[in-house]
């Protein structure tokens, strides 16, 4: 988990270090708003703010989501939730299918044994 | 005979870990208390494939498994399960078979947003280090696959922020 963790922990701090990009958080944590919204809200051209959400997308923290000509932005952190509890699921599945290996392999191993000892008699 | 059996240790359940390791890639890893020709044998002939690769506990059936492990060889799978209308296939071929060692292949069921696998097989005393890679083609196929697969209803909060954040600083060390 390191390296990725790491990744993610350097992009959030990275994204959070502006009180701007902080207020957007706080702001998405009440409803879900569109580019043209926050612009207005924080004061800032479009293009500006543009750059501030896809930093927060960048990190995770903030999704965005186009319908029709507005872009819709929500709190990301959804997404990575989701994505350690697939990972958690995948590693059951993989690790229940490991330990049935563990048996066909352990089988293989007292047939090489016995095979073994038939060739040397 | 019998004296020897006994004394031979219980195998230890080993452990299984998955890791994003980039926007790209997921690795796998698990040892096997057995030799890497074994455990290698037990991934590619079909017959012993099919005895471990559907866990009996998640209720799925493999109803056909063909496999020709060979550098362009195809492999097919096709799994049941009784919430599916429709059998599920996973399909692909063979880019390097090396025996006892390395294989990769393709997963092809899902058109170009397939990830390729990697598996090596490396042994250490009797032990094999099995190391799966899956390499996406792109981040955003990898989250789709996730996406997939989620089933959501987690809530949105500040909480779960400061949550998260404290696990991540807690992974680090």
């Amino acid at each position: 988990m390191v390296q990725h963790s790491r990744t993610g922990f350097d992009a959030s701090f990275a994204a959070l270090s502006d009180i701007t990009r902080r207020g957007v958080l706080e702001q998405l944590g009440r409803a879900d708003a569109s580019i043209t919204d926050l612009a207005e809200k924080f004061h800032m051209t479009l293009t500006g703010m543009k750059k501030h959400v896809g930093v927060l997308e960048q990190a995770g923290l903030v999704t965005t989501e186009k319908v029709g000509r507005v872009r819709t932005c929500k709190l990301g952190l959804r997404r990575l939730e989701e994505e350690a509890a697939w990972i958690e699921r995948y590693r059951r599945l993989l690790d229940a299918r490991f330990d049935e290996l563990d048996m066909v392999v352990e089988e293989l191993k007292r047939k090489e044994k016995a095979d073994g000892r038939k060739k040397k008699e | 005979m019998d004296a020897r059996r006994k004394s031979e240790p219980t195998p230890m359940k080993n452990r299984t870990t998955v890791e994003r390791k980039s926007e790209r890639e997921l690795v796998v890893t698990r040892t096997f208390n057995g030799p890497a020709r074994i455990v290698f044998e037990a991934w590619t002939k079909p017959e012993l494939f099919r005895r471990w690769w559907v866990p009996k506990s998640y209720g799925l059936t493999l109803l056909s498994c063909d496999k020709d492990v060979r550098v362009g060889g195809r492999y097919r799978l096709v799994f049941s399960h009784p919430t599916a209308p429709n059998p599920m296939e996973f399909f692909g071929r063979y880019l390097d078979v090396t025996p006892h060692s390395r294989l990769v292949w393709t997963n092809e069921e899902s058109g170009d947003n397939g990830q390729v696998t990697t598996i090596t097989f490396k042994e250490t005393d009797g032990k094999t280090l099995l190391v799966m890679h899956d390499l996406y083609p792109s981040k955003e196929a990898l989250d789709d696959a996730i996406a997939s697969g989620s089933t959501g209803g987690i809530s949105e909060t500040f909480e779960q922020l400061d949550e998260l954040l404290v696990t991540l600083g807690a992974s680090m060390g």
